[in-house]
């Protein structure tokens, strides 16, 4: 089987309304890489992050691509480890990152969960548990239900995932069954090229994940996932494809990793020639190549925005570092939501 | 005009997906065929795109029945068998119990295991999993002994807000007969006395209530009134009646058809004997299975599981004391 080849932009897609989508994506990422570059900060000075520091640096361009095609409120989105910006991109707000981050009581985990597992249901952003893969059945099953409800119109469902996460179990039978029941799922893999420190010739013998698509009888795309404008160009399509009734799209970008799995990994085991080769580039530098040389922004204009975004940071991270922690005397320590079930002799 | 335990729990089905339009069903070979068991017989005529084959993926059926529940639906699980519901052990206990305290959202869903041992089924078609789920916070587990509970159980857990794993006895299926579903008695969470007794407490659920009441039978003939607790959910447990009835016999057996390290039999031990040591007359036992796989041979099962010949010696054992 010939590799698949990834989906490029041409003059011919640059249009103005491509253009001011760019534009949109392109301050999702800068916004997240500096909320990502604070969340750093705070956990190398220590003291105010409780756990680990997962960032999504050189995965922005992939993440947000996606997350700006769906609609909060209609679409389901259930974000994986390294989509800070695609979270961003769904209307995620800053704050509910720095609450789990910091285990404030305020945020929507109120301190029994932290860092990236973190969502509102009922808003559509799912919460993620660690074990991979395990999302993708359960968007499946939201969209499910909005068919069975009579609520589906044209809503999707998105997911992402990493190269390791496709060896799973979980992987394989949600996305076999979404394809049985032929629903509206994107299922975007970022393949960093490490899961965790295991490199991918450890991690699939196929030629390229693109051939599971094939496997699953879904669609696949191929993407240069540092590419802004082609992640753009492949997730308006796939997207537009799952809502038109085309059923699930596999979606596989091919990026690295700029960093370790946490912040306390220092990514050691990845050589230089992987650091320094084409898919190595950070993917909001390409993304602002593009911006200057098509005249739709000056460097000025982007270094105005970074200062915006640095101050939007500072601004929430003072409002939370104010806020009150969970505590554990207030806490109701119940599991069940039929609080009549709450067994007495325990409490 | 009888009814079966089985028809109980099909009833039941009819009965949610009659009444509430977001109930579906979803399990292996449950639609046209009707399940392993004929649990669903004829629903997926009676209700069209509403009970529906899965492929054979326990993780992916019951993660899809977690987001369909987030999404206002209010999904039955039909594992084939209980033992095929460890495929499906993440998704029950990380995804599902923890939905509602991580983020909450309440976890509608209902899980239906065909539970217990038959003569024949062998390792992995007998397995009773109600003390693994029990473990873990966030699930509720129900063990119904009767046909009125596995109808009214089921009925009741559909619209329970929170993930259930109901554990319903393979052996009951057919066996167990009733004139009618009745009327529903007693909620989720109480235990019932199925026999008053003065001498011995025997608390039991699913299908060891029967063994339990036949042993009881059997020891009234030697002159003793044994008392039996049918625990009907074993999470929550009711430790009230139970406690009450230890208090009225002062002796007290458990018996239980899973594994024998920890589990459900040993809770109520333990609660027992934190809560009420000062009511006890003899030291609390327990029965269970072996500390072996489930075998296949009739010969080898009778004597696996507790049956009325074990409780009795477990009985005048308790007794002489």
């Amino acid at each position: 089987m010939t590799p698949a080849v990834p989906i490029t932009c041409t003059k011919a897609d640059l249009t103005p309304e491509f253009r001011d989508q760019y534009l949109a994506t392109y301050r999702q990422m800068q916004s997240s890489r500096v909320l990502e570059e604070k969340l750093g900060s705070l956990y190398r000075a220590g003291g105010r992050i409780v756990g680990g520091v997962y960032l999504g640096r050189g995965q922005e361009a992939f993440s947000a691509a996606v997350a700006m095609q769906l609609r909060r409120g209609q679409d389901v989105y259930a974000p994986l480890i390294r989509d800070q910006a695609g979270r961003m991109a769904f209307g995620e707000p800053i704050t509910d990152a720095l609450r789990t981050y910091l285990g404030a009581a305020t945020g929507p985990m109120r301190g029994r969960d932290g860092n990236i597992h973190r969502g509102r249901p009922q808003e559509g952003e799912l919460a993620m548990i660690s074990h991979l893969g395990a999302m993708v059945s359960v968007v499946a099953g939201a969209l499910f239900a909005k068919r069975l409800r009579g609520t589906m119109a044209d809503a999707v469902g998105a997911t992402s995932i990493g190269d390791g996460a496709t060896s799973t179990g979980s992987f394989h039978e949600a996305i076999n069954m979404a394809a049985v029941e032929r629903l509206p799922l994107i299922i975007s893999v970022a393949n960093n090229q490490f899961a965790y420190s295991t490199s991918n010739d450890r991690q699939f013998a196929c030629q390229d994940l693109m051939d599971r698509a094939r496997g699953y009888g879904v669609a696949g795309w191929k993407v240069d996932a540092t590419d802004l404008a082609a992640c753009l160009k492949v997730a308006r399509s796939a997207v537009a494809a799952a809502r038109a009734g085309g059923g699930p799209q596999l979606i596989v970008g091919t990026l690295l990793r700029l960093g370790g799995h946490g912040e306390h990994d220092d990514a050691s085991y990845i050589p230089d020639e992987v650091k320094f080769s084409k898919v190595g580039q950070d993917c909001l530098l390409v993304a602002e190549k593009l911006m200057i040389a098509e005249g739709w922004s000056t460097q000025e204009e982007i270094n105005g925005w970074l200062k915006e975004a640095r101050a939007t940071v500072d601004q929430a991270v003072s409002l939370v570092s104010k806020e009150p922690i969970p505590d554990p005397y207030r806490e109701s320590w119940q599991a069940l939501s039929s609080s009549e079930l709450v067994e007495s002799w325990q409490l | 005009m009888s009814v079966t335990y089985l028809e109980a729990i099909r009833e039941a089905q009819f009965e949610a997906l009659r009444s509430d339009p977001n109930v579906f069903v979803y399990g292996q070979d449950i639609g046209q065929f009707g399940g392993a068991f004929k649990a669903t017989k004829g629903l997926a005529r009676e209700f069209p795109g509403r009970v529906l084959d899965a492929p054979i993926s326990e993780d992916a059926m019951v993660g899809m029945a977690v987001g369909a529940a987030i999404e206002g639906a209010r999904p039955i699980v039909e594992m084939q068998f209980a033992d095929f519901s460890s495929v499906g052990f993440n998704q029950i206990v990380n995804q599902a119990a923890t939905l509602y305290w991580r983020t909450n959202t309440p976890c509608p869903i209902t899980i239906r295991l065909p539970s217990g041992g038959t003569a024949g089924s062998g390792p992995f078609h007998s397995q009773s999993m109600e003390s693994i789920y029990a473990h873990y916070p966030g699930l509720v587990i129900l063990t119904p002994a009767t046909v009125e509970d596995a109808y009214w159980m089921l009925l009741d857990s559909v619209k329970l807000d929170d993930p259930v794993i109901f554990c319903e006895h393979k052996f009951l299926y057919y066996h167990l007969k009733a004139e009618s579903f009745g009327e529903r008695s007693l909620p989720i969470g109480k235990a019932r006395i199925a026999r008053p007794g003065r001498h011995a407490t025997i608390v039991a659920y699913s299908a060891m209530v029967h063994e339990a009441l036949r042993a009881a039978d059997e020891l009234q003939m030697e002159g003793y009134q044994i008392e039996v607790v049918d625990l009907r959910s074993v999470k929550p447990m009711d430790t009230d009646t139970i406690l009450g009835s230890v208090a009225r016999t002062g002796r007290l057996l458990v018996v239980g058809e899973s594994f024998p390290w920890g589990g459900v039999t040993a809770e109520v031990i333990a609660r027992v004997s934190t809560e009420a040591f000062h009511m006890l007359d003899a030291p609390p036992m327990r029965l269970n299975s072996k500390d072996t796989p489930i075998p296949y041979h009739p010969n080898l099962w009778k004597a696996h599981r507790p049956t009325v010949g074990s409780i009795c010696d477990a009985l005048r054992r308790l007794l002489r004391f």
